[in-house]
C-alpha cells in the first residue's frame, strides 16, 4: 500500500497471536490449549509529528500493538511499514537480527514502572549512555558529554551530581526522566510510551507529561502514547484509538472522540473516569461485567455482552444467556436459586457460540416444563434485557427449551464524521 | 568506585544481631585458616615429608610435647607441620575448584535460562542427571579417570570435585535468569537494540550472580569435607605431593585402637573447624544477601513525650 | 450522620525506627468516622495514609511504635491486649486490601475461605448458616450463588475483588478499612467497585475509612475527605466543601494537578515531599508552598474549624496560617505575617 511522504508508520492488518498454554496436563504433552489475538486486524497509519493515542483496559491489546511497533513482539501476520525522513519504507513486521536492531535509533520505547525499566546495577551514566555504546555511535568523553547534555535535557540537572547514582537512589519522577534521557539519546523519531505516567504521583505526572511534549516539539518526536488513562490521553493525543479485545473500536481525532464519543463502549468509558468534581453524581448506568477471556472472545462485536444499546444483530449467543441466568441468581432468594440450580446444574451446555442450543433438565431432575418454566420467569422479570433481541425464537421441545440466536451483522470500522467507529448503530454510509 | 564497596558492604552493614554474630565468627575461623595456609612455609616447623632434621631422624608416633607440639605419626611426620601444610592442600584445592565451577556453571545457567526452549532442556537434563549421583561417587569416579590422565596431585582433586558443584551452579543461576528475564529492563535492553549477549552479560550477569557467593561458600565447605573423603580412600593427593588432612586420618585409623589419639585428632579437627568456618560464614552470607531470608528490619523505636499545648486538626 | 463516631482517633502517631532515625509515618492524626459514614483518605506516596490504615487496625510491622486516642464505639483499642485486638478484627473492624489475588489461597475453594473466615470468629457456626451468610454477601456483591464452590483463579480481577469485600464483610464489621481498593483494576470494573463501596452503608450499615491516591474517587465514593501531607492530615471536611473551596494550599494545588477530562492545561507542585526522618519546621508543606508565611516555617499550624467554632467532628478543619489568619481566627504580627522568600526549586529535586 503507498503511503504519503508524510507518513511515519503504516500498520496495515496486523495480527499478533500468543498460543495460550492450558491445564498443567495440557502443558506436559506440549499442547496449546488456546490462541489468544492480542491484536487481532489493526490498521493504523500515524503521520510525522503525531501523537497517536492507544487506549483501552488491559486485555485489549494495546500494549502489545506498542510492543508489535517496536518489533519487541513477532507480528504474526500484516505489515508495519516505517519510512524514514528521507528514502525507502522498511516493513518492521519482518525484521530480523541486526537490522531490527538497528531499527531502534529511529524508534524508542518508555515503559510504564521506572523502577523496573532501568537495570538496578547500573549507574545512570552507563545506562543513558548505554544506547550509543550499543550502536557504536559515541564512546569515551563524546559519550560522557552526550549522556551530560541527555540528562540536562530531561532537566536531571546538575547532571554530573546524577552520573555515579543508582536507580535505587532515585524518586519515580526522576527514574521516569532517566529512562526518557535514554530514549532520547540515541535521537528518535518514534517513541512508543506505555502508560509512562501511570504509576507516578498525581504532582509528578503534569511534570512527565509536560516534559515529553516538550521533548516533542524539540526534537520533532511522534508518539504513540499508550493508556488506560482517557483524561491524560485527551490532553496528550492529536489522535486517539479506542481498543478493546485486540480490536479498534474507535479511532478519530481526540476533540471528535471526547466530543462526540460514537461507540457504547467509548461512551461508557467517559462515564466510568471518577471525576473530582463532586457535583457530578455517581453513574449508575455503567456496563456489567468484565473484560472477556481473549482466548474466546464473544461473537460478533466483542463488547455486545456489556453494551447496553446492543441490538438483536450484535453476536448473541448461548454464553451470554448463561450470564444472565448466573445474574438472576444474585437477585434471587437462596431457596429459588437452589430449586433452579438444581433443575438446569452448571448451564454447561451453554458453553457455546453456536446459533441455536436446547437446555434441558439436569441429570433427568425435572421435566422440560420446569425449565420452560424457569426461563419464562427470568423473561418477564428482565424483559428489557439486549439479550433477548437476540433470542428470535424460544420454544418447548420434548427435551427442554431450544433457543435460536439472531445472526450477527459485520463490525468493521467505517468512517462517521471526522472518526471510525466499528459499531452496527453506525453503519457506513449509503 | 567508592560507592561500589559502599554497595558491597551494605547487606554486611545492614546484618544485626544472630546473623552478624555468625558472619564473623565464621570469617574468623577461616581467616585463620586461609592465613596458615598462605603463610604456611613460614608457620610450619617442618616440610610435610620431612621425617628428620640436620641428618636426625623424628621419633616415630612420639606423643604432643616440646619438640613437636602435636606429636609425631607412624610415618616419622611432625603433625602440626602435617596439618599446617593441609591448610594450604585443601585452600588451593577447594579454591580452584570452587572458581572452575563457578566460571562453568553460572555461563551456562545464564545461557541456559536465557535462550530457553531446547538448550534449556538439555542443559537441564545433563546437569539433574549430574546432581542425581551421590558427590562422593562422582567425585571417586573422576578422580580414578583423572589419576590415569593427568596424575593425582592438587590439580586432579579440584578438578574431580568441580564436576560435583558445577550443577549447583547452574541451577541457581538459571532459575533467578528465568525470572530476571521477564524484567522490564530486559525488555527495555531489547528495546535499545542490545544483543543477546550484551543482555546477558551487562544486564543479567549482575543481577543474578548475587546468590553465587552463598553457594560457593557453602560448596567450599562441602568440598573440604569429600576432599577429605577422597584422600581417605587413598584416591586423593599422594602423601609426597601435599600434606592431605584425610590421607593422614586414614593412616591414622589402626592408631586409636592402641591409644595414640593426637595423629587422628588434630588433622579430624582441622577438617571439622574449615567446615565449620565456611558453613558459618555461607550461612550469614545467606541471611545478608538472600532476599527472601531478610525480612524488613525496623529498630526499635520509642516515642518522645509531646510538645504539650498543641493544638490538632481535627477530632 | 449520628452524634457518637464509631471510630474516633486522637492525636495518632506511628513512628517507624531505621538506621537513619525514627520515620514519622504518621505524626500527630485526629479524625473521626461516623456510623455509616465513608471518610476518603487522600495523600501521595508517602504521606502515611496506608500505615495509617493498618495501624487503625494493629496490622502494623514489628518494630512499629504508635500511641495516641483511638477508640472504637467506646472501647480504647490502644489498650487492648493483642489477643483482644484479634478478635475485634473481622468482627467490628475489616480491611480491604489492595491486590485481591495475592489475598487468596489458590488452592482453597471460595466456599472454604469464607467457612474458614467464620469459623475462626464462631467456633460453633453451622454449615448451612456459612452457606446462608455467605451466599447473601456475594450476592450483594453480584457474585452468581453457583460459583461458590469455584476457586479463586477462576474469577477475573474485578470479581476477586469483590470476593474480597465479600470476605471483610461477611462478619457484618462496623468499620471496614479499604486500602487502594481499586489501584490494579480497569477503569470500568473501578467505577462498579466504587458504587459497591458507595452502597455499603446502605446494604450493611457499614462505615468505611476508603484510602486512596485518586481525587476522583473521593469525590464519587465519599462523604467527607481527610488530606494527608507528610504524616499530617492538613485539611478534613466534607467532600463537596473541600474540593469547591479548598482551604489549604496544598489541597488546591493537590486538586489542580490532577488531570481530569475537564484539564485544559498542566499543572504541578514544585519540590517533593519530605524526608519523613527530617520533616522540615513548622508546617511540612511551607517549602513547596507558594502562598507560605514567615511563620509556616517556624511554628507548626493550630487547627481551626472553617464553620466557626471549635474543632469538631463534621466540620472542616484546616491546619494553615495563612487560612487561618484570612478567616479571622488567629491574628498574626507583621513579622509573622511576611512573605516567606522562597529557594528555587529545580525539576530534579521532584518526586
Amino acid at each position: 500500500m503507498p503511503t504519503k511522504p508524510d507518513d511515519i508508520l503504516a500498520i496495515r492488518d496486523l495480527e499478533v497471536h500468543f498460543e495460550q498454554s492450558g491445564s498443567s496436563l495440557s502443558r506436559l504433552l506440549g499442547r496449546p490449549s488456546g490462541t489468544v489475538k492480542a491484536v487481532d486486524g489493526i490498521n493504523i497509519t500515524l503521520q510525522r509529528g503525531e501523537v497517536l493515542g492507544l487506549v483501552g483496559e488491559s486485555g485489549s491489546g494495546k500494549t502489545t500493538l506498542g510492543r508489535a511497533i517496536l518489533g519487541l513482539v513477532p507480528a504474526t501476520s500484516g505489515t508495519i511499514t516505517y519510512t524514514p525522513p528521507a528514502g525507502e519504507g522498511v516493513d518492521i513486521a519482518t525484521l530480523k537480527g541486526a537490522t531490527l536492531r538497528s531499527m531502534r535509533q529511529r524508534l524508542q520505547m518508555v515503559f510504564q514502572d521506572p523502577s523496573a525499566a532501568l537495570n538496578p546495577s547500573m549507574t545512570l551514566e552507563t545506562a543513558i549512555g548505554h544506547p550509543l555504546v550499543i550502536h557504536k555511535v559515541a564512546s569515551g568523553e563524546e559519550l560522557r558529554q552526550r549522556v551530560i547534555a541527555s540528562l540536562e535535557r530531561v532537566g536531571l540537572s546538575p547532571a554530573e551530581q546524577f552520573l555515579s547514582k543508582y536507580p535505587s537512589d532515585l524518586s519515580g519522577g526522576q527514574k521516569q526522566r532517566a529512562v526518557m534521557a535514554r530514549a532520547i539519546i540515541v535521537g528518535p523519531e518514534l517513541v512508543v510510551a506505555d502508560e509512562p505516567v501511570s504509576m507516578l504521583d498525581m504532582s509528578v505526572r503534569a511534570k512527565v507529561l509536560q516534559l515529553m511534549l516538550d521533548l516533542k516539539r524539540d526534537l520533532g518526536l511522534t508518539y504513540v502514547y499508550v493508556t488506560h488513562d482517557l483524561a491524560t490521553a485527551k490532553f496528550f493525543c492529536d489522535r486517539v484509538a479506542i481498543m478493546y479485545l485486540g480490536k479498534i473500536v474507535e479511532i478519530g481525532p481526540s476533540d471528535e472522540i471526547f466530543a462526540d464519543p460514537k461507540h457504547p463502549y467509548t461512551k461508557s468509558l467517559l462515564k466510568a473516569i471518577p471525576d473530582p468534581d463532586p457535583s457530578k453524581a455517581i453513574p449508575r448506568d455503567l456496563p456489567r461485567g468484565e473484560i472477556p477471556d481473549a482466548a474466546r472472545p464473544p461473537k460478533g462485536c466483542s463488547f455486545h455482552p456489556r453494551c447496553p444499546m446492543a441490538r438483536n444483530d450484535c453476536g448473541w449467543e448461548p454464553r451470554d444467556l448463561k450470564s444472565l441466568v448466573e445474574e438472576h441468581w444474585t437477585t434471587t432468594d437462596l431457596a429459588t436459586f437452589e430449586r433452579e440450580h438444581e433443575l438446569v446444574g452448571h448451564l454447561v451446555e451453554l458453553n457455546t457460540s453456536a446459533g441455536e442450543v436446547v437446555v434441558e433438565p439436569h441429570r433427568g431432575k425435572g421435566s422440560p416444563d420446569d425449565v420452560w418454566a424457569m426461563f419464562s420467569a427470568i423473561k418477564d422479570a428482565r424483559p428489557d434485557e439486549p439479550l433477548w433481541r437476540g433470542v428470535t425464537s424460544m420454544e418447548k421441545t420434548p427435551a427442554g427449551v431450544k433457543f435460536v440466536f439472531a445472526p450477527s451483522s459485520p463490525v468493521n470500522l467505517r468512517a462517521s464524521g471526522a472518526s471510525e467507529v466499528a459499531c452496527v448503530l453506525y453503519p457506513s454510509a449509503p | 568506585m567508592n560507592s561500589f564497596f559502599g554497595r558491597l558492604l551494605a547487606p554486611f552493614r545492614n546484618t544485626t544481631g544472630l546473623a552478624r554474630w555468625i558472619l564473623v565468627t565464621g570469617l574468623i575461623i577461616t581467616g585463620t585458616f586461609v592465613i596458615a595456609a598462605i603463610f604456611a612455609p613460614i608457620l610450619a616447623p617442618y616440610g610435610f615429608a620431612q621425617m628428620s632434621v640436620a641428618g636426625v631422624d623424628f621419633p616415630k608416633t612420639s606423643p604432643p610435647g616440646p619438640g613437636h607440639l602435636f606429636g609425631t605419626n607412624n610415618q616419622f611426620y611432625d603433625i602440626l607441620s602435617r596439618v599446617i601444610w593441609g591448610a594450604q592442600t585443601a585452600i588451593s584445592v577447594v579454591l580452584l575448584s570452587v572458581v572452575l565451577s563457578a566460571l562453568i556453571g553460572v555461563p551456562l545457567g545464564l545461557l541456559s535460562g536465557y535462550v530457553g526452549r531446547w538448550t534449556d532442556r538439555i542443559l537441564v537434563f545433563i546437569m539433574d542427571a549430574l546432581y542425581a549421583f551421590p558427590s562422593l561417587l562422582l567425585a571417586i569416579v573422576f578422580a580414578f579417570l583423572l589419576q590415569h590422565s593427568i596424575g593425582s596431585g592438587v590439580i586432579s582433586a579440584a578438578l574431580s570435585l568441580t564436576v560435583i558443584y558445577i550443577p549447583q551452579y547452574f541451577r541457581v543461576v538459571r532459575n533467578t535468569t528465568v525470572s530476571a528475564r521477564e524484567a522490564t529492563y530486559v525488555e527495555a535492553a531489547r528495546a535499545l537494540g542490545a544483543k543477546n549477549g550484551t543482555i546477558m552479560g551487562r544486564y543479567l550477569f549482575s543481577n543474578v550472580i548475587q546468590s553465587v557467593p552463598v553457594i560457593a561458600t557453602l560448596n567450599a565447605a562441602d568440598a573440604i569435607s569429600t576432599l577429605a573423603a577422597l584422600g581417605f580412600l587413598g584416591l586423593g593427593i599422594q602423601p609426597t605431593d601435599a600434606s592431605e588432612w584425610g590421607y593422614d586420618l586414614s593412616r591414622a585409623l589402626q592408631d586409636a585402637s592402641a591409644g595414640i589419639w593426637w595423629t587422628g585428632f588434630f588433622p579430624g579437627m582441622a577438617i571439622v573447624g574449615l567446615v565449620m568456618g565456611l558453613t558459618l560464614v555461607g550461612e550469614g552470607l545467606n541471611e545478608t544477601i538472600n532476599p527472601t531470608l531478610r525480612k524488613r528490619r525496623f529498630r526499635k523505636v520509642t516515642l518522645p513525650p509531646r510538645t504539650p499545648g498543641r493544638e490538632e486538626v481535627g477530632s | 450522620m449520628s452524634a457518637e463516631p464509631i471510630v474516633r482517633a486522637r492525636d495518632i502517631r506511628i513512628w517507624y525506627g531505621t538506621t537513619r532515625g525514627p520515620v514519622k509515618a504518621v505524626d500527630g492524626v485526629s479524625f473521626s468516622v461516623g456510623k455509616a459514614e465513608i471518610l476518603g483518605l487522600v495523600g501521595e506516596s508517602g504521606s502515611g495514609k496506608s500505615t495509617l490504615g493498618r495501624g487503625l487496625l494493629g496490622l502494623l510491622p514489628d518494630g512499629a511504635a504508635m500511641d495516641g486516642e483511638l477508640t472504637f464505639e467506646g472501647v480504647d483499642l490502644l489498650a487492648a491486649t493483642p489477643k483482644q485486638r484479634f478478635a475485634y478484627r473481622g468482627t467490628h473492624l475489616g480491611m480491604i486490601f489492595q491486590e485481591p489475588l495475592t489475598r487468596l489461597n489458590p488452592l482453597m475453594r471460595i466456599s472454604e475461605h469464607f467457612s474458614e473466615t467464620l469459623k475462626t470468629h464462631e467456633p460453633s457456626i453451622s454449615k448451612a448458616e456459612i452457606e446462608r451468610r455467605s451466599l447473601e454477601v456475594l450476592r450483594v456483591m453480584g457474585i452468581p450463588p453457583s460459583r461458590f464452590s469455584s476457586y479463586p483463579h477462576e474469577f477475573s480481577g474485578g470479581m476477586r475483588q469483590r470476593l474480597m469485600i465479600a470476605l471483610a464483610l461477611v462478619l457484618r464489621p462496623a468499620f471496614v478499612v479499604a486500602d487502594e481498593p481499586t489501584t490494579a483494576l480497569d477503569v470500568l470494573v473501578e467505577a462498579q467497585i466504587i458504587k459497591i463501596l458507595h452502597d455499603l452503608r446502605n446494604s450493611f450499615d457499614t462505615s468505611l475509612l476508603l484510602i486512596t491516591h485518586n481525587l476522583g474517587i473521593i469525590a464519587e465514593a465519599c462523604d467527607r475527605v481527610a488530606v494527608m501531607y507528610a504524616g499530617q492530615i492538613v485539611e478534613i471536611g466534607a467532600v463537596d466543601k473541600v474540593f469547591a473551596d479548598p482551604q489549604h494550599p496544598y489541597t488546591r494545588e493537590l486538586l489542580r494537578s490532577t488531570i481530569s477530562l475537564s484539564t485544559t492545561a498542566l499543572h504541578s507542585i514544585p519540590g517533593a515531599p519530605p524526608d519523613l526522618v527530617d520533616p522540615p519546621t513548622g508546617c511540612a508543606f511551607h517549602p513547596r508552598c507558594p502562598d507560605a508565611l514567615a511563620i509556616c516555617a517556624v511554628t507548626r499550624p493550630i487547627a481551626y474549624a472553617r464553620d466557626g467554632g471549635a474543632p469538631r467532628s463534621g466540620s472542616t478543619d484546616v491546619a494553615c496560617w495563612v487560612a487561618s489568619a484570612k478567616s479571622g481566627t488567629v491574628t498574626l504580627t507583621p513579622a509573622e505575617a511576611a512573605p516567606l522568600p522562597r529557594e528555587e526549586l529545580a525539576d530534579a529535586d521532584e518526586a
